[in-house]
């Protein structure tokens, strides 16, 4: 074979293969049961639902973990230090594999004590669980710091009130940490929606795994895998322009960070 | 009398960590690590020590070689961004942000599966020098977490390239230096220094990346762990050694940084 006929052959393979595409990308995209963008967008709604239950539990720890180590007693936070530590130095997918064997194990070791059936624990649930308890190691630092920064005489001028401390933490502790904390509680929702793809290993349906099941029926793995990058993306971007609205929010009466600095 | 001071000082100190909740939390822990030596099953261990230390190995030399080759190209991404024209850095921009923005797993799976199930395709490709290497797994592994750790450590140059006081480069042009002299000595040690408080947990995070290049058959120190639940059908001792491996690593690691921080003078800028 000479150079030209190599060049040639090449360039035909490449026409091929493009005019092939385009037709049959959208054939495979599209979300009727033919192409599998419905599958696709399942997956996603999936790892959305997933993102949003893990935050909310990771905001639920992080706050009382934030809350026991700064008045906690010396015990409460020497294991919170503990769990903080180990769960921010493992890998998330030893995390995930671990937690959500263990996980089931107990449960189902606990029932069937009490002398209850076994149960089949849905992955949804396993999920948000193994997740929101990953996430709440990092909201707990990321409370801790912006409780941190609140001027003190706020809280003490609270507690001169006779607030209870329910109330303290409602209605002055919460609001007022909230400027601080979003910056860093935005980082961790971004990482919940991209930290949902690693529970594909695990076998639970998501975007990840919906994606290598339709590529790997199709055997057009670059199509599948770019287009759920993309899906991602605007996951990751729409979040950002929530994120800005949600932060200016929290700062409303306090001078913007342009001024501040 | 001054080593007789520092001696009281660190009995002080270890007196004052040491307090007695502390000693019944540790002795708590070495009872479960004693009984997790003795009623869990580890006869498997050294059959698979040896292949272990490889997995080790290799999970270090990967997070090595993607962390110096993301490094070298973070620089370049937080230069463009920082100063360059719009030409230089709205590419830059995009770049951190689809990396920063889509997960690493999937960016492993698109170029793994995406662009090897590409490549046979083409002749060309096939005949050339690199054929032999594009059809192993840990290239596409390496250049996932290199792309991955630039675009990261892309964003934190950036800053620490913006946040270098402009007195201090135009002192050393003053001084008659050329811009690359100027940049190699003032700008880059400079913006270094500054980032290297967030070099530490983008190692780490590096660290708790380099799993996933099991995923696409590359055998780390996770891979060989896989292998020992698939053939012993034990669950909880591999996953649970693998966790310990993982945490002594990231405890070096953090040691090490925090010797290097050190020896930095903290007054800058």
């Amino acid at each position: 074979m000479t150079a030209a006929d190599a060049s040639n052959s090449g360039a035909t393979l490449i026409d091929a293969f493009l005019s092939a595409s385009t037709a049959g990308i959208i054939e495979l995209l599209s979300p009727n049961p033919p192409g599998w963008g419905g599958a696709l967008l399942v997956g996603l709604l999936h790892s959305i639902e997933i993102a949003l239950g893990a935050t909310c539990l990771g905001l639920l720890i992080g706050t009382g973990g934030a809350y026991g180590k700064l008045y906690g007693g010396p015990v409460v936070r020497d294991l919170l230090a503990v769990y903080t530590t180990i769960v921010r130095a493992v890998p998330e997918l030893v995390l995930i594999l671990l937690l959500y064997y263990a996980g089931t194990d107990l449960i189902n070791q606990a029932l069937t004590a009490m002398g209850y059936q076994r149960v089949d624990i849905s992955g949804l649930a396993a999920g948000i669980a193994v997740l929101g308890f990953v996430q709440g190691a990092y909201s707990t630092e990321v409370i801790r710091g912006a409780i941190l920064a609140i001027p003190q005489g706020q809280i003490e001028a609270a507690r001169a009130y006779g607030m209870s401390p329910g109330l303290l933490l409602r209605r002055i502790t919460l609001p007022a940490m909230l400027p601080f904390a979003i910056p860093g509680l935005a980082n961790l929702w971004l990482i919940a929606t991209k930290d949902t793809a690693l529970l594909a290993v695990v076998g639970f349906y998501e975007l990840a795994l919906a994606t290598r099941q339709a590529a790997g029926v199709t055997k057009a793995y670059f199509t599948f895998f770019f287009a759920a990058a993309v899906l991602y993306l605007l996951l990751s971007l729409f979040s950002n322009l929530i994120i800005g609205r949600v932060e200016a929010w929290s700062r409303r009466g306090m001078p913007s960070l342009k001024e501040a600095r | 009398m001054a080593t007789e001071a520092a001696i009281i000082n660190v009995v002080a100190r270890t007196s004052l960590w040491l307090q007695p909740h502390r000693i019944v939390l540790i002795l708590i822990a070495l009872g479960l690590v004693l009984a997790a030596a003795f009623f869990m099953r580890w006869d498997w261990l050294p059959q698979y020590y040896e292949m272990g230390l490889i997995g080790i190995w290799r999970s270090l030399w990967i997070l090595a070689v993607t962390c110096v080759l993301g490094f070298l190209l973070a620089v370049p991404l937080g230069l463009a961004q920082a100063t360059g024209s719009f030409w230089f850095a709205a590419p830059a921009k995009v770049f951190c942000t689809v990396i920063r923005g889509t997960p690493l797993l999937i960016q492993l799976w698109l170029l793994y599966y995406g662009l090897g199930s590409l490549f046979p395709q083409y002749p060309w490709i096939r005949e050339s020098w690199m054929w032999p290497y594009l059809r192993q797994a840990w290239p596409y592994g390496v250049l996932a977490l290199t792309l991955s750790f630039a675009g990261y450590e892309g964003e934190v140059m950036r800053g620490a390239f913006a946040g270098v006081p402009k007195g201090q480069l135009e002192a050393a042009r003053a001084f008659g230096m050329s811009r690359w002299k100027a940049f190699r000595r003032i700008w880059l040690p400079q913006a270094i220094y500054r980032a290297l408080p967030t070099l530490t947990g983008e190692t780490v995070l590096q660290l708790k990346s380099t799993p996933l290049v099991a995923t696409i058959s590359v055998i780390d120190i996770f891979a060989v762990s896989s292998k020992v639940r698939q053939d012993t059908y034990l669950t909880y001792e591999p996953l649970l050694l693998l966790a310990l491996i993982y945490m002594t690593i990231t405890g070096i690691l953090v040691f090490a940084f925090s010797r290097i921080e050190a020896r930095i003078p903290n007054k800058v800028g």
